[in-house]
């Protein structure tokens, strides 16, 4: 660099800074299945994986889906708006974990049930105070997250 | 007077003596009124419980460890264009500062993941990409030190934070580029919707403002110290030829 003008300088750097955006825009691009950390219920739908195979799933846990009662299992729909998938998971639930709230699965597609191994909870953007939530729903304003709002 | 007039070192460190002590205190102060208001006086998360208190610490931690990225990029570009020695200096010296914040956001990202998501680290897009600038902060701080011509060191980092900078803008929008991601998206901007209650928002802001300066103060202090070892450096040589 000490040997260059320094027009030809901010020109190197200029050239610089286009290959580096477009060959991050690129590899982002072509990797971004693998990127993504979970699939949506509807692109589990659309590509069925195998039994064998161990992936991740995401969406919201479906309004009044959430079956606590039978033994250790506990079993859920997980929904994206576009489609729901069932869930089976046996063990200990994260504490943000509920109806209407974001979450996680790790496991393996099997005859159309989505077994977990592994559950993690979601946390959306929104920050509220306990005291204004509870007042607001002895009021019957507040009303519970919408399962069809896409999650991000 | 321009801003170039600063590059001169002994104009700089003129200017940046009494701004070290006055930046120190007002962080200082800002960081206790704040730490204090997030931490005794606002109420619980309606779903997060106490744990939402980590966000005082976690929010300006991860903005200050990617926003002394982008002043090293920007210290970085003007060394190699106008070949400013202040210029470089600042950029070599905000790389600790800045790798501390990184290594605070993502440890107590951590702590806030294990009880709400149920795991301590994930590999999200955006925990990811953090954890690869956290490495990218490593690797230029040791590229400093293993060069020993400081003008070659000084252009060879600069192309690295050049490249490392990547990360740090997937840092911030990975969940914009990636929606499928374990990691929530911005909590706070100014051209959304509100999603922080207003009790949340104003401790976070006076804790984001003091670690503002107190990255400014840690930077100077530092740059301060460069500029002295250059010129003890210089002052060795000249009495080695006498």
């Amino acid at each position: 660099m000490k040997s260059l003008k320094k027009k030809r300088r901010i020109q190197i750097i200029a050239v610089a800074v286009v290959a580096l955006t477009v060959s991050t825009g690129l590899i982002g691009y072509a990797m971004r299945d693998g990127i993504n950390f979970f699939r949506a219920p509807a692109q589990v739908l659309a590509e069925p994986p195998s039994p064998n195979e161990t992936f991740r799933i995401g969406g919201l846990v479906e309004e009044g889906s959430l079956q606590r009662g039978s033994g250790e299992t506990v079993r859920f729909k997980v929904t994206d708006g576009a489609a729901s998938i069932p869930v089976a998971f046996t063990g200990v639930l994260p504490d943000l974990f509920g109806e209407g709230e974001g979450m996680v699965g790790t496991g393996r597609y099997i005859d159309g049930t989505f077994v977990a191994s592994d559950i993690l909870a979601k946390h959306d953007e929104t920050y509220m105070p306990k005291e204004v939530i509870e007042a607001l729903k002895e009021q019957g304003v507040y009303q519970e997250a919408d399962a069809a709002v896409p999650i991000n | 007077m321009s801003l170039w007039s600063f590059a001169n070192p002994a104009k700089f460190m003129k200017v940046t003596a009494p701004l070290v002590p006055a930046l120190s205190g007002l962080s200082l102060l800002l960081l206790v009124i704040g730490l204090v208001w997030g931490f005794f006086f606002t109420p619980d998360d309606y779903r997060q419980g106490s744990t939402v208190k980590i966000f005082y610490l976690h929010v300006p931690a991860a903005m200050m460890a990617i926003n002394a990225w982008g002043a090293m990029l920007l210290g970085s570009l003007i060394w190699l264009i106008r070949r400013h020695h202040v210029s470089a200096l600042v950029a070599k010296a905000a790389a600790p500062v800045g790798v501390t914040m990184t290594l605070i956001a993502l440890l107590t990202g951590a702590i806030w993941g294990q009880p709400m998501w149920g795991t301590w680290w994930a590999w999200d897009p955006r925990l990811t990409s953090f954890l690869i600038l956290f490495l990218f902060y490593l690797g230029y701080m040791a590229l400093w030190t293993a060069i020993d011509d400081p003008d070659t060191a000084a252009d060879l980092t600069s192309i690295l934070c050049l490249v490392g900078s990547v990360f740090a803008v997937l840092s911030r929008y990975a969940v914009n580029f990636w929606n499928q991601g374990l990691h929530q998206g911005a909590s706070l901007s100014l051209d959304k919707e509100k999603n922080v209650a207003d009790i949340f928002f104003y401790p976070v802001l006076v804790t984001m403002a003091g670690f503002v300066l107190l990255f400014l103060a840690l930077v100077l202090v530092r740059t301060r110290t460069e500029i002295r070892l250059r010129r003890l450096h210089a002052l060795q040589l000249r009495e080695r030829m006498a």
